[in-house]
């Protein structure tokens, strides 16, 4: 494999190409559409909202959310999807609460060690056994859920991980004002990104999302990125959980229910196809920022309870992609 | 529906099409053989009420993935049911029932007319009415769980017709007709022919989007008619829990049961018995006094087992 030239496979769609190469608003207007809810917002509720006190909280609880749906871009781009994000990170956080007692280096290794080989077999049974995406990470979702079930003896037990650890002091650091879990996910982010758009690996990814026989073809390890993607995903979800636990101090293992909807939602929100090949890390962070922003605007309503958050957040999820299933066909013809 | 055009033995063509059946045979002779009061009458009525509404919302299911479609509000819809019962049993048993199914085939022509006229991703479409419809059955209930005090409800959710639980039966009526529907009736068979390819389907004359709206609504009546199922079983309506998750398990019985996810072929007998193999293997587990964990990474690792077998068929 020399060159895959994505742009090339398929002309008209907007890839990777020169000086946007990390952010490509034409695709969708989830960023303008995010400026115009923040305008509103603030305009709206003034400084409960627009107070740096409350847009931190946006961030921090942005952060996990960002780094599942980075490594859930790769694996929508590729074609595939990662339902057992949402068990992972559970199991991550549960894993890293029952390694602190061993300090903090257990405490990060063994979540990460234990998603990266879920990762990989989910990758393993996707990539090389042929078996459906969705079914196998249905599977591993249930079977992380179990795992993190079995590891905190049925959910009687909650391990507390110690205030004095250099986990704790680090998960709970604020630095220049923002929390630390939101660096560690703009930093990831930001790997991500140049991992995505200027690597072999994520070259790859895209060709075998548009279309899986010409990437092999082309001479793509096809079996190899669809194994990546997945251990990909569970590790950034890893990294989520190690970052909730130290941020929480704890480990639930009923953490993390349908989060796995929540980030394919704002992975499709920021403009990327469910079918693959075409999406950008950019707008999945515009998508992110877009649904806890919602969240907390819907909150600051007082007069509305949080059963409405939901019949908003679904609605406006029908809509937003209603949206863009429209201005793709339009650009289509 | 056709056999498989394979060049492979019949036997092992056999087993990659029902690999369920043997699978529940092992775990029977399993559970005959080494779990002390299984084979009685009560346990084995407990489990077929226990896996009733599990199973109907299933045969929908398989319909929707008959189309190469997925539909994730079931679980909702079976909310949206709960928390309306109460709400109309004031003018009667039946009126509410009929308020509860109308409900559901609202969604499914919400679900169908994204998906048909729209042209949305089935699983975006059903995840934004499952967020949506979930917070809609918290409003309507208030957020509250309801008892219910009702004879003709309580009949319904406890009584039995000739030893066989009302659930059970209805269970049974559900499957005879979708398979008589994907089998015979020309609406199975279009249901087919979409899900194996859309736009020929549409090039052929077949009226694809009233298709796709019908399997839809379909699916959500069958999600609310479980929906009344179980709380009638249970005695209270409770639309935070009611049918949590349940569109995993049914999708899972769906799968386990050989019907492939990239459409254009129903398997309504493999569903049911898919759901009933999942609901032994969490029997197994609980009386063999092993901890729900354990159950579930053993449903997981059995998903997978079924699949791998069907593979070929199943890629999506």
């Amino acid at each position: 494999m020399t060159a895959v030239d994505t742009t090339a496979t398929t002309p008209g769609r907007r890839t990777v190409t020169g000086r946007r190469w990390w952010w490509q608003p034409g695709r969708t207007g989830t960023p303008i559409v995010l400026a115009l809810v923040l305008l509103g917002g603030s305009a709206v509720f003034g400084d409960s909202f627009a107070s740096g006190r409350n847009l931190g909280n946006i961030a921090l609880d942005s952060s996990y959310l960002l780094l599942i749906a980075t490594g859930m871009t790769f694996v929508i781009l590729s074609g595939g999807i990662d339902l057992s994000v949402g068990s992972l990170l559970a199991l991550s956080g549960v894993l890293t609460a029952y390694g602190a007692q061993w300090g903090t280096l257990t405490a990060v290794l063994l979540p990460l060690a234990v998603c990266g080989v879920l990762g990989l077999v989910n990758g393993l049974l996707i990539g090389r056994a042929g078996i459906a995406p969705f079914i196998v990470t249905l599977a591993t979702l249930l079977f992380a859920r179990g795992l993190a079930f079995a590891v905190a003896d049925e959910g009687n037990r909650v391990y507390l991980i110690p205030a004095d650890l250099a986990l704790t002091r680090l998960g709970q650091a604020r630095w220049l004002g923002l929390s630390a879990p939101v660096w560690f996910a703009l930093i990831v982010f930001a790997a991500a990104v140049v991992v995505l758009n200027r690597t072999r690996f994520g070259q790859a990814t895209f060709a075998v999302g548009d279309n899986l026989e010409t990437a092999g073809l082309m001479g793509v390890p096809v079996a190899r990125v669809r194994v990546l993607v997945y251990v990909v995903s569970a590790l950034l979800t890893g990294i989520a959980g190690v970052l909730v636990a130290a941020q929480t101090q704890s480990g639930l293992p009923t953490l993390g229910e349908g989060r796995e909807l929540e980030a394919i939602a704002a992975v499709v929100i920021g403009g990327t196809l469910l079918t693959g090949g075409a999406g950008s890390l950019g707008g999945t962070l515009a998508g992110v920022l877009l649904l806890k922003v919602l969240q907390n605007l819907i909150n600051q309503v007082g007069t509305l309870t949080s059963y409405y958050q939901q019949v908003v957040s679904g609605t406006f999820l029908v809509v937003v992609v209603l949206i863009q299933t429209r201005l793709n066909r339009r650009r289509m013809r | 529906v056709i056999g498989t055009r394979t060049a492979r033995p019949d036997v092992l063509a056999l087993l990659q099409a029902g690999g369920v059946y043997p699978a529940i045979v092992v775990l029977l002779l399993f559970n005959l053989a080494l779990t002390p009061n299984f084979a009685t009458v009560a346990n084995l009525r407990l489990q077929l009420v226990q896996v009733a509404p599990v199973a109907i919302v299933a045969i929908g299911m398989a319909l929707v993935i008959g189309t190469e479609g997925i539909d994730l509000s079931v679980g909702s819809t079976m909310a949206i049911s709960a928390a309306l019962l109460p709400l109309y049993l004031g003018y009667g048993v039946w009126p509410a029932v009929a308020v509860a199914l109308l409900a559901g085939a609202a969604v499914g022509v919400v679900n169908g007319s994204l998906v048909a006229f729209a042209r949305m991703q089935p699983i975006i479409a059903t995840l934004g009415t499952l967020v949506a419809c979930r917070g809609l059955a918290l409003v309507l209930a208030d957020g509250r769980l309801t008892e219910i005090f009702d004879p003709v409800l309580a009949q319904l959710g406890n009584e039995a017709v000739l030893g066989v639980p009302i659930s059970v039966l209805l269970v049974l009526v559900v499957t005879a007709s979708a398979a008589v529907v994907v089998r015979r009736a020309a609406f199975g068979r279009r249901l087919l022919a979409v899900g194996g390819n859309r736009a020929a389907a549409g090039l052929a004359g077949l009226p694809v989007r009233r298709t796709l709206v019908t399997v839809y609504v379909v699916s959500g009546v069958l999600a609310a008619a479980a929906g009344v199922l179980s709380t009638a079983r249970q005695g209270a309506s409770d639309p935070s829990s009611a049918g949590l998750l349940i569109e995993l398990s049914a999708i899972t019985a769906v799968v386990v049961g050989g019907t492939p996810l990239s459409g254009g072929r129903v398997r309504v007998l493999g569903t049911l018995m898919g759901a009933l193999l999942m609901q032994l293997i969490i029997a197994t587990v609980i009386q063999h006094d092993l901890p729900d964990s354990t159950a579930r990474m053993l449903q997981a690792a059995i998903i997978v087992a079924a699949v791998y077998v069907q593979r070929g068929r199943s890629r999506a």
